[in-house]
């Protein structure tokens, strides 16, 4: 069986909680899911998750199950305490991120009368100036990848900085993973930085894909494949029924 | 004989009738979890309008908005967890019909619940600084550290508190005074939004006896004590079609079919509406009954 794409961006996902220790995982989505839970499996077998409504587990259940053995209580109050707190990495989805890793899950044209009306806020405000945030999108294009957010949820750190050492102290945009490539901020003036394209994927397919000037440094190296290990944890253990394909289909 | 505690058991109608046009109300529960929807219902079928409405949102704001009840919106989020985004809060939000919308980051609103329970008039936080929350909200100022700690007097937002003239909260069991307990796997904030209030309305899946209250359940599960709560009713499948964890769950087919009709046409919710929400609770109870041995 070949390596797909979907298992390229579970194992950059995992990489991305690698060094993190012991502190709370908060995947939101289903690949994020899936990393971070293969990372505990491999990488870091000390990270914290929970089964996204209350319960810290201590096993490593497969995507979705429910049962497991609870190892602490989480519920959303406790989420608030954690998150001022700091030993957390979010990896939260995006509907639009641009240049400054500014990212909108908000709303889609004037915040006063929206073309499209999304979440809301959420916690990414809280998230971005209190803990490593990272974030997660399944279809790369310049639809997301945007000169400048409509609406700023999560914050980069250029506007971090802009907003003082309060805001800027623990501010941490670690990585943006996307279906073709993962990214950081550490480009010029804190921008968008290209790390690695996946196997299969030029430079030029995610300059083209993306609606701002990406800072590609000279040479990108290619984000590397699951080991066996991984890719038999993520088939066999994490995810046996393939749902993984549908946030990134199996034949892209 | 002795006097206990007052008796404070009333009727969905009765906490309608304390409910007054112009009012803040804050309500409980979180997204499509656990919220006090047959008095949410109420308020559909009231004259009530103008409300300013506090919510980590879900069906609660989607419905109240499509009945043009609100004037304001205090919200972080409005989600119905696996219908993500909820569809008419989006339609409202879209068309322009909720005049003013607060929306703030989900921590801000627990800091501004809290500083209201405290009486204070707001309490620092780093969350909201740099992002479009403060852009969106130009009246939510920040506040200086009067401390340097070594880098400086931190600016961090100062949280207005958000008070609450009226909060409604739904939990699995109460006494009759008011005593509560939450049976699921989270409290939510429901206790936050009591204490913000001037007053709490409980609605209940069972009224038990107070001894009743611990008998198979921990006292760290009593949320509420009756000091802050102001009327307690009796709704069994009062949190439908949101969870109410170990009572039920979501109803998540009904949820499919709400949000069906509320994304479909003008049709599509006149004719949800009369089926479900033109009538009183019983109605709805009857209703959603008889939607269920369709689905079967």
């Amino acid at each position: 069986m070949s390596i797909t794409r979907a298992d390229v961006c579970a194992a950059a996902i995992a990489d991305a909680f690698a060094d993190d220790g012991e502190i709370f995982a908060s995947p939101m989505g289903l690949l994020p899911m899936l990393g971070v839970r293969l990372a505990r499996l491999t990488s870091n077998p000390d990270l914290v998750i929970s089964d996204g409504e209350s319960l810290f587990l201590a096993g490593t259940p497969p995507l979705f199950a429910k049962a497991d053995v609870v190892e602490g209580w989480i519920p959303f109050r406790k989420v608030f305490d954690v998150v001022a707190n700091g030993p957390r990495h979010v990896m939260m989805g995006a509907t639009q991120v641009d240049r400054h890793g500014n990212q909108n899950i908000s709303a889609i044209g004037d915040f006063d009368r929206p073309k499209r009306q999304l979440l809301g806020s959420r916690g990414a405000p809280g998230n971005t100036v209190n803990n490593r945030t990272s974030y997660w999108v399944p279809k790369h294009s310049s639809r997301v990848f945007v000169e400048q957010v409509d609406i700023v949820s999560g914050v980069g750190p250029a506007r971090a900085k802009a907003a003082g050492p309060a805001a800027a102290r623990f501010n941490d945009i670690h990585r943006v993973v996307s279906n073709l490539a993962v990214l950081d901020v550490g480009g010029p003036d804190d921008t968008v930085r290209l790390l690695s394209v996946h196997p299969g994927v030029t430079v030029d397919e995610v300059r083209e894909a993306t609606g701002f000037e990406l800072d590609v440094p000279a040479d990108v190296p290619t984000t590397r494949e699951p080991t066996p290990e991984e890719q038999v944890i993520i088939r066999e253990v994490l995810d046996p029924k393939g749902l993984r394909f549908k946030e990134v289909p199996q034949d892209a | 004989m002795s006097k206990g505690p007052r008796d404070k058991r009333m009727s969905i109608d009765d906490v309608v009738g304390e409910l007054r046009s112009g009012m803040t109300i804050g309500i409980g529960g979180w997204g499509p979890r656990r919220k006090p929807m047959a008095l949410v219902r109420a308020i559909l079928n009231s004259d009530l309008t103008d409300l300013t409405i506090v919510s980590w949102g879900g069906a609660d704001v989607g419905l109240l908005a499509r009945a043009g009840k609100i004037r304001r919106l205090v919200y972080a989020f409005v989600s119905l967890d696996s219908v993500p985004l909820e569809p008419s809060f989006q339609k409202a939000r879209q068309e322009g019909t909720i005049p003013e919308v607060v929306e703030l980051d989900e921590g801000m609103f627990q800091t501004g619940l809290r500083a209201a329970a405290q009486r204070l008039p707001f309490l620092p936080m780093r969350a909201g600084l740099g992002s479009d929350v403060l852009v969106n909200n130009p009246w939510i100022k920040t506040v200086e550290s009067p401390y340097d700690e070594g880098h400086g007097h931190e600016d961090l937002v100062a949280v207005p508190a958000l008070r609450l003239d009226v909060a409604l909260v739904h939990l699995n069991r109460a006494d009759r005074h008011g005593n509560a307990t939450y049976l699921g796997p989270d409290p939510y904030f429901d206790d936050l939004f009591a204490m913000a209030a001037e007053r709490t309305y409980l609605s209940v899946e069972q009224v038990v006896d107070t001894a009743g209250l611990t008998v198979d359940t921990p006292v760290q599960r009593l949320l509420l004590s009756r000091m802050l709560v102001d009327g307690v009713v009796e709704t069994p499948n009062g949190a439908h079609f949101t969870t109410c964890t170990p009572d039920y769950e979501r109803d998540e087919r009904f949820q499919r079919a709400y949000a069906k009709a509320a994304s479909g046409s003008d049709e599509d919710w006149t004719a949800f509406e009369q089926r479900f929400l033109a009538g009183d609770e019983a109605a709805y109870q009857a209703a959603v009954r008889e939607f269920q041995e369709e689905q079967a």
